[in-house]
């Protein structure tokens, strides 16, 4: 399979820009965005510009979430797929039906450079699960000579468990921040949350959270299909995310670490999920302890420092402030927050079982302990086969 | 175990035994441990298969365990109905379970995804998940693979979509 390179298959739509501009005119791809500037909501928009972002999963979530990116002038985008177009993914929003028997990377990686040419695109058409795939993914994500994560951050737009673990374990490995998202096989819920190595719960630390559909299982059809989908969900999910994103880079606003979304009663749950101490991934214990570590040192920092500095900061003020207005921040909700991981909010629930076994049933049930080498196992399965 | 399962199913899973080493195939060390729990759970299967004339599959890997193949069959109106089955073990097994393909059956059912994977989703990931990491292949077979032949083989069998390999 050949990977094209999508920026020379079309001219791009205009020349690169080097430096951004809040000049309020026609002409100008980035009036808008830099506007956040002049309106005090954002300290720095050109930061953007700087920042790396692999999508992994360029389905109904993440092709509308890259292109979100891509039209707010992200410095570098990773697009991870192995997937192709087809005609039954015309019901969501980003792909057309001039893009079908394209692989998904590639056919996103074409209409992105057009539509933002200062972009710098990675298309990836590769399954991330598989044992190749796992260490090309990892690969993908790391800079070479320092073998540190080379991305600012990684979004999950995946549809599987298998997936989501791949990136879980990846993440880990690498101390890199990621954020997950989901749409509910049903079509009409979905959610995101912030995952932090240490300092949130890791996807192993709790089963997945997923916020309950409202509706009886029991009336769910499931025959025929194995999913439905919305471009109306998908596309707020993935409005919802990138939000999160922006927030997140640009540091503006609170960045929510779990947020759901149940359409059928307009209702959005939120809530923190703390990290689970006897997590069965061992590095995420490791995670854990080195983030207590660093969490300890600087609250000694924080408490060495002068007094004026434990004030609440001054929220950002309007550049063109001349009424002096400025909006205090809520006191931050500490023993709630910590009180709220240990029981789910009304309309969240687990969407897998938690992992449970009697150790007098194992010990009884177990494989037993012999010293056949794996050889001889190997050709007894083999002789059984014939 | 959840309503939904036939007693046969059940006493034959209660049957395979279970495995103890959390470990994949990037563990270098411990997977070897793991595939020998795994190898011996599954000669232990299909030796329960044969002792009750209700053998349905065979099954070898390559020589690190971490590819699978083999053939099941499925009798209906007293036909035999055989396919190749194979999978790879992932990256992050046994967290993750092991993606069953069917690959001959691919476009003749709708619960299946690209490539002929079995959907598993429904009847089986949440019991992968709730006994991991003590399932194992041979699990994964009885549980995942047989009820889904059961669904699906009459289904197909009557849309035309197959025909019978006796």
């Amino acid at each position: 399979m050949s990977v094209q390179q999508p920026s020379s298959q079309q001219a791009p739509s205009r020349p690169r820009t080097e430096k951004l501009s809040d000049a309020v005119v026609d002409t100008n791809p980035y009036s808008r965005l830099m506007a956040l500037q002049r309106m005090g909501i954002v300290k720095n928009y050109e930061h953007i510009r700087s920042c790396t972002v692999a999508v992994v999963g360029m389905g109904g979530v993440g092709s509308v979430a890259a292109e979100m990116l891509t039209r707010c002038g992200i410095g570098r985008l990773l697009m991870y797929d192995y997937d192709k177009v087809e005609l039954a993914n015309m019901n969501r929003l980003f792909f057309r039906p001039e893009h079908c028997g394209m692989t998904k990377t590639d056919a996103a990686a074409v209409t992105l450079a057009q539509i933002n040419p200062d972009v710098a695109l990675e298309p990836f058409t590769m399954n991330i699960t598989t044992l190749k795939g796992f260490d090309a993914f990892k690969a993908s994500l790391t800079h070479t000579d320092t073998g540190k994560s080379r991305v600012d951050l990684v979004l999950a737009c995946v549809d599987n468990y298998e997936a989501r673990i791949t990136i879980n374990q990846v993440c880990l490995e690498l101390g890199q921040i990621w954020m997950e998202s989901g749409v509910s096989e049903d079509a009409v819920s979905g959610h995101i949350q912030v995952i932090i190595p240490g300092d949130t719960a890791c996807f192993e630390c709790v089963p997945p959270l997923v916020v309950a559909s409202g509706i009886d299982e029991r009336t769910l059809k499931r025959e025929g299909v194995c999913a439905a989908s919305l471009p109306t969900t998908m596309g707020i999910v993935a409005g919802l995310l990138v939000q999160n994103v922006l927030k997140h880079l640009l540091g503006f606003g609170q960045v929510t670490r779990y947020l759901g979304y149940a359409s059928l009663q307009d209702y959005f749950p939120t809530m923190a999920i703390r990290p689970n101490p006897e997590c069965i991934n061992p590095l995420c214990r490791q995670s854990q302890a080195a983030f207590k570590v660093k969490a300890e040192q600087e609250a000694a920092l924080q408490a060495a420092s002068a007094p004026e500095e434990a004030a609440p900061a001054k929220a950002d003020l309007h550049e063109a402030n001349e009424w002096g207005i400025e909006v205090v921040a809520d006191e931050p909700s500490g023993p709630a927050a910590s009180r709220a991981a240990a029981a789910l909010p009304q309309g969240l629930e687990y969407s897998m079982p938690v992992a449970s076994m009697d150790a007098s049933n194992l010990n009884r049930d177990a494989v037993e302990s012999n010293d056949d080498k794996l050889e001889d196992l190997m050709a007894q399965l083999n002789a059984m086969s014939k | 175990m959840s309503a939904g399962w036939d007693s046969e199913t059940k006493e034959t899973v209660k049957k395979i035994p279970l495995l103890t080493i959390r470990a994949g195939p990037r563990d270098k060390e411990e997977w070897g441990k793991r595939l020998k729990e795994e190898l011996q759970a599954l000669i232990k299967y299909i030796q329960l298969n044969k002792a009750t004339d209700s053998d349905w599959f065979t099954i070898t890997s390559g020589k690190d365990g971490t590819t699978w193949e083999g053939k099941c069959w499925y009798i209906h109106n007293l036909h035999k109905y055989e396919f190749s089955f194979e999978f790879d073990i992932p990256a992050t097994y046994p967290a993750a379970s092991p993606e069953i393909k069917i690959p001959e059956l691919d476009g003749k059912t709708a619960k299946m995804y690209r490539g002929g994977a079995i959907c598993l989703t429904v009847h089986f990931k949440p019991l992968w998940a709730k006994n991991c990491p003590h399932f194992g292949i041979a699990h994964a077979l009885c549980l995942g693979l047989a009820p889904w032949l059961a669904a699906e083989i009459p289904f197909m069998i009557d849309e035309g979509a197959i025909k019978t390999s006796s």
